[in-house]
């Protein structure tokens, strides 16, 4: 009986996973078809990085399970998220830099 | 000695021992291409031209290779929803295609190299295609590193199934979060590489 429930659980994943397969594409076309506009390359980057970061969610909370993850994963992965930050605003600082030499 | 907590859940972590140790391997793999994406921004800003992804690499093929590695993704996950409803044909299946997809993105991968190869265009030829070649090179290592245990899990490691079928279950989906990752750092290179 318990197996019988597991089983329907996991079929409503599947169901899930399908939705996800479906968006992930479909953002693809709009990501490709939005370069295709050779838009100027600051909104070029905001909408290519919006999009990727939405695809990124997608598959980061539903094939690799975080939105029901443990809080201890959460807690690894928001000190990833800091570390992160701090690599991408090196350059940023290298930026400011030139600007008061 | 059986290695402890294979299966059951450890209480103080709330996780089996190797879902932690995947997360903090993916986390150290975040920090590495951190720091050639920060390295690209660097290269990028500061440098006086840089050409468009979009004018000198092949946007329809990297698509299609979008399109292959999240399809894997797919069948990556199903392929552990398979054991989870012990459907140990099925696991092959969707396990086998995944494998299968990941040779098609090395396939196209390897003749857009040698395409740019046969151009003349070298990772020493300037720094977006150093970036580009160490960048997509990383990558594709890492599709390669996927293939081989994935294949391990399709043919001898599945043995387990008949054993020790939870444990089994719990590879597969430890396996299956490195491949997503794999996916998701490929969601971000193709935006940043050929499309800006």
């Amino acid at each position: 009986m318990a197996d019988a429930a597991h089983s329907e659980d996991i079929k409503k994943h599947v169901r899930t996973y399908v939705m996800v397969f479906v968006s992930l594409m479909a953002l693809t076309m709009v990501t490709v078809a939005v370069s295709y506009l050779h838009l100027s390359i600051g909104p070029a980057i905001t909408v290519a990085l919006i999009i990727a970061t939405i695809k990124g969610s997608l598959v980061a909370s539903y094939f690799m399970h975080l939105i029901s993850e443990k809080k201890l994963i959460f807690f690894v992965l928001i000190l990833t998220v800091v570390f992160f930050i701090a690599l991408m605003t090196l350059p940023i600082g290298h930026m400011s830099d030139n600007l008061t030499h | 000695m059986q290695i402890p907590h294979t299966v059951e859940l450890r209480p103080d972590t709330g996780l089996f021992n190797a879902k932690l140790g995947i997360w903090l391997f993916l986390a150290s793999e975040v920090m590495l291409f951190g720091a050639l994406f920060s390295s690209l921004v660097l290269l990028r800003v500061g440098s006086e031209h840089w050409p468009h992804g979009w004018e000198i690499l092949n946007v329809p093929l990297a698509t299609l290779n979008t399109a292959v590695l999240i399809t894997s993704s797919v069948t990556m996950v199903m392929s552990w929803a398979s054991l989870k409803m012990h459907e140990f044909g099925k696991y092959k299946m969707y396990m086998g295609a995944t494998i299968l997809l990941a040779f098609v993105f090395l396939i196209v991968k390897a003749f857009e190299y040698g395409h740019k190869f046969e151009l003349g265009h070298f990772p020493s030829t300037d720094n977006f295609y150093a970036t580009y070649f160490t960048m997509t090179g990383l990558h594709g290592l890492h599709v390669i590193g996927g293939i081989i245990v994935n294949a391990y899990f399709w043919g001898p490691g599945s043995k387990m199934w008949k054993t020790d079928p939870e444990r089994f279950t719990n590879r597969i989906e430890i396996a299956g979060l490195y491949w997503h990752f794999v996916d998701l750092v490929w969601i971000f290179l193709f935006p940043i590489l050929y499309l800006l």
